[in-house]
């Protein structure tokens, strides 16, 4: 039931009611509504029955296996909530000056460097809000670097096709035409196609490395050279940091500039889609070129740069330095590790998914890469139970909702036919990843036995099947009363 | 397996022609790439009176699951385009390659249709890309 199908005409809850009205009769008269808000009006105890009603209807990681893993959302140790949560932290006014905000400037300051060394890029700044802001920040250092140089000619930047939809998208934010490279059979960037395609119009090339189809790009060091020897820089997708973190630098494979988004790897809380941090770490040549503010210590104070500072900075993400309380969590995960933890964050990633993946093959799933070995996640297709037995990974997904498993990523990356991208995370018991095993193998049987018990699941969630393609097709999102 | 009409040709990128009297030439996508993409809820075609080139994108079209770019098949100027579809997307779905047709174009090279694949081409490439 909706909130506003709850509402009765006055029925107010006053415990949150402002006290004085007075200001609204500033408001000149023809601007003022002469018909009632359509807002729901109900009291406390309903409201609070509604939210905690909706809330025991989600299936999230604080209660349900997630196998969705960092590409989503990662566990949220809570020390790291409690820690930002330190009053000195809440009631810091973003307008403080720098003098009176040391402390949280040297956090500021600590997590740039941790990012910077952990990644072996030469400079970080965590102003960007989201991983898409951090996307546009540095696709945009790309373009302010060419610019600086009187290059005007490179109006291309590359993007595999095994890319994430946000490549492209932030490319052509930054307005550049996109130019797509093919994958190899084996999941590797098709390097031939590569050389065809760079030139004197390359601006640069984005790459996820580990990529979306859960491989490493084994031929990296050659592809930053044939990109560098064509002028273009490479652009690093964090997105699949949480594989390689503290084992591999992003740095040494050659990249330019790098975005990490802080929810995925670093652990901070994403709900609702939000409020997210993107930071971003630089090469070299694009230091000049980081967005503002960037933490600088001189002697032993700590002083946020602003444009003057970097005059040739490609600007601001937003208001104030990006979103403190995210970026204090991330600040805190990251000490709780230090870097040897970092390195057991990957360690254990790859670990468990390859175990994932070796007992899934060996029960009888097909691994889209069978001679590859897993990274941080990998990919099943459901092709031949799909063809066979006519019950689709969708179907799949939604019965493991019956057994208390979270689907994992269905359908992405669209190059795999009926896949599964299956990712773990480092938090998870044996314990937990064998059900998963287990479970998986119990509704292929039932897709055998009962085709007809998975293709119609889930059947112990709220809500059955839901049309998806009404949704879209009539999208509706306001309550009209 | 799915419908691939003898009389049509073909892209690597699923796109289907069709040569009409009038010299220009109908575009859609192909069976097996509307069946890929699943249910249809948005196309977005190209503006009447554009040109481009061959290869170029030029229209997408979006399903529950994906969105994906038409490219155009063979350099020309877009004379018309599937007005219907803004409502009916699954159109496409149902017929692809009649009432579903996405755009027109006359071509800048009449002899360029024929350097297309023929059904027979695309089924085989088709039944690979299955394996």
């Amino acid at each position: 039931m909706l909130i506003f199908e709850q509402s009765r005409t006055n029925r107010v809850n006053h415990a949150q009611q402002v006290e004085q009205f007075d200001t609204a009769n500033a408001i000149p008269e023809q601007f003022r509504r002469k018909s009632r808000p359509l807002l729901p009006e109900v009291s406390e105890m309903q409201a609070v029955r509604h939210y905690t009603r909706l809330s025991q209807k989600n299936f999230s990681i604080d209660t349900h296996f997630y196998p969705l893993g960092s590409c989503t959302m990662k566990y949220n140790p809570r020390a790291c909530n409690s820690l930002a949560m330190l009053p000195g932290f809440l009631q810091r006014h973003p307008l403080s000056p720098d003098s009176l905000s040391q402390g949280f400037l040297s956090c500021m300051f600590e997590l740039q460097e941790m990012l910077r060394d952990v990644t072996g890029m030469k400079g970080v700044s965590l102003a960007p809000m989201a991983g898409a802001q951090g996307e546009f920040a540095g696709v945009a250092m790309i373009r302010a670097y060419h610019d600086a140089r009187n290059d005007f000619e490179r109006c291309e930047i590359l993007v595999p096709d095994a890319a994430h939809g946000t490549n492209p998208a932030t490319a052509t934010m930054c307005n550049y035409k996109v130019k797509e490279i093919p994958t190899d059979k084996n999941g590797d960037v098709d390097v031939e196609e590569l050389k065809k395609a760079v030139g004197p119009k390359t601006a640069g090339i984005m790459l996820t490395n580990p990529s979306t189809l859960g491989v490493f790009e084994r031929r990296i060091k050659e592809i930053a050279r044939i990109v560098h020897d064509a002028g273009g820089l490479l652009y690093y997708d964090g997105a699949n940091l949480n594989a390689i973190l503290g084992k591999v630098k992003p740095g040494d494979m050659g990249f330019d500039v790098i975005h990490m988004n802080l929810h995925k790897t670093f652990s901070t809380p994403h709900g609702g889609g939000g409020p997210g941090a993107g930071p971003v770490g630089v090469s070299e040549r694009l230091l000049p070129f980081m967005p503002i503010p960037v933490v600088a210590k001189e002697g032993d104070a700590y002083r946020m740069l602003w444009e003057k500072d970097l005059p040739q900075s490609m600007g601001r993400m937003a208001s104030f330095a990006g979103n403190a309380g995210i970026l204090l969590r991330a600040y805190v995960y990251a000490r709780l590790l230090g870097s040897e933890g970092m390195e057991r964050v990957a360690e254990y990633a790859t670990l468990n998914a390859n175990y994932m993946l070796a007992k899934l093959a060996q029960a009888g799933f097909d691994p889209a890469y069978p001679k590859r070995r897993a990274t941080h996640e990998f990919i099943i297709t459901l092709k031949k139970q799909a063809k066979e037995l006519e019950v689709n990974t969708m179907d799949f997904a939604k019965r493991l909702l019956d057994y208390g498993v979270h689907a994992p990523t269905t359908y992405f990356p669209l190059l795999v036919p009926e896949c599964l991208l299956i990712e773990p995370t480092e938090t998870e018991s044996k314990e937990t990843l064998d059900y998963f095993i287990d479970t998986m193998c119990k509704i292929k049987q039932e897709a055998e036995s009962s085709p007809d018990l998975v293709r119609q699941a889930p059947h112990t969630m709220p809500v059955r099947r839901l049309d998806d393609v009404k949704a879209a097709r009539e999208l509706d999102l306001t309550w009209k009363g | 397996m799915s419908n691939i009409p003898a009389e049509l040709r073909y892209t690597k990128s699923h796109e289907w022609v069709r040569k009409n009297d009038d010299g220009t030439l109908t575009i859609g996508i192909s069976d097996h790439a509307q069946e890929l993409l699943g249910d249809l809820v948005f196309v977005d075609p190209p503006e009447v009176g554009t040109t481009f080139g061959e290869g170029d994108d030029c229209a997408v079209v979006e399903s529950v699951k994906a969105a994906s770019d038409v490219y155009c098949p063979i350099a020309g100027e877009v004379t018309a385009i599937n007005e219907d579809l803004a409502d009916a997307p699954e159109t496409i779905n149902a017929d692809p390659y009649g009432d579903g047709w996405i755009f027109t174009i006359k071509p800048e090279d009449d002899d360029a249709f024929m350097e297309l694949m023929d059904a027979d081409a695309y089924g085989e490439m088709v039944a690979e890309e299955d394996h």
